[in-house]
């Protein structure tokens, strides 16, 4: 049962990206060509409400259900990998109109053709995962 | 009541529901990323044998598909009991800019052009679907996140490595909005 407060959690976040259409080809275009504002509330709101959470927990040294203390890990730093890796993904995203967590919303919402864009990215994972020593980090 | 259920949902109730899952995820011990899932899939399916990156204890990550799955079942909820089935409305000039890359208005949440039934007979489509899923792969994977991993886990930690990489993900998007999208579209 342990395992069924992670499947509830994606259910409401499945739902929340439904119901406010970030899930939408059409809304990404529409942020990425400037002329909307919802797309950036969205994620503003979800970052300056993060920014203070994180905060929190850190000032009161806050732990997680089962005791532990909640550590973030840091990312490594870098320039490079993060630059090209979201230039290429960033590619992708305008394209498709779908991050990895809305590919999986729309396939549950009926749209079967989110398929092909999952069965890619999996592959392109692979592909990075092959080459990745010879790339730049 | 009703309606308002139905109908979309505005984006600061939006925003603080996301915020609210990745919060609730941290108190879970564990962190929001959705991409690492496609790490997780390659190490399930065997891929460790082969690929260095892919050796890792990959039940470890099973939460991360539980979520996944949860997600799939979300969109299926929505899509049986939470909508109104009306039109995405977005922005006037969006409309006509799409409409000159040959996308018509929005009938309701994903052009036909690209995901409908038919667009699923199209090769042409289907490449292009195929080359874009391939980049998100490759991207996030390379980059170390996407829009969950780093635009709203990295920045509420504020870390500048997710700062550089939505930098990366707005370059991207722009160079593929502007120059490729009507080179591919039309």
């Amino acid at each position: 049962m342990k395992s069924l407060r992670f499947i509830l959690a994606g259910i409401i976040f499945g739902i929340v990206m439904t119901k406010s259409e970030a899930i939408s080809w059409y809304r990404i275009q529409e942020m990425f060509r400037f002329q909307s504002f919802h797309m950036y509330g969205i994620i503003g709101t979800a970052v300056v409400l993060g920014v203070i959470a994180v905060a929190l927990i850190k000032k009161y040294r806050l732990r997680d259900f089962q005791g532990n203390p909640i550590v973030i890990a840091p990312k490594e730093k870098g320039i490079a990998r993060y630059l090209i890796g979201g230039t290429i993904f960033g590619l992708g995203w305008a394209l498709t109109g779908a991050c990895p967590g809305p590919m999986f919303v729309n396939l549950g919402y009926g749209f079967i053709s989110m398929g092909i864009v999952i069965i890619f990215a999996t592959l392109g994972t692979y592909l990075y995962g092959v080459v990745k020593d010879k790339l730049p980090h | 009541m009703k309606e308002a259920l139905l109908a979309p949902w505005p984006w600061y109730i939006s925003g603080a529901m996301i915020a609210g899952i990745m919060v609730l995820l941290l108190f879970f011990g564990k962190s929001f990323g959705m991409s690492s899932n496609f790490r997780t899939i390659c190490s399930a399916c065997g891929a460790g044998k082969k690929v260095k990156f892919f050796d890792f204890d990959w039940k470890s990550q099973m939460w991360n598909i539980l979520f996944l799955i949860g997600t799939v079942i979300g969109g299926f909820i929505t899509h049986l009991f939470l909508t109104n089935g009306e039109p995405v409305v977005i922005a006037e000039s969006t409309i006509s800019d799409l409409a000159a890359l040959g996308i018509a208005a929005p009938t309701g949440m994903q052009p036909e052009e690209l995901f409908g039934m038919a667009s699923l007979t199209d090769p042409f489509n289907i490449a292009l679907l195929a080359f874009g899923g391939l980049l998100i792969g490759f991207g996030t994977r390379y980059a170390g996140g996407c829009t969950s991993g780093h635009a709203i886990s990295g920045l509420s930690n504020l870390q500048l490595p997710s700062l550089i990489a939505v930098i990366g993900f707005f370059i991207g998007g722009l160079t593929m909005t502007f120059i490729g999208l009507p080179l591919i579209l039309k």
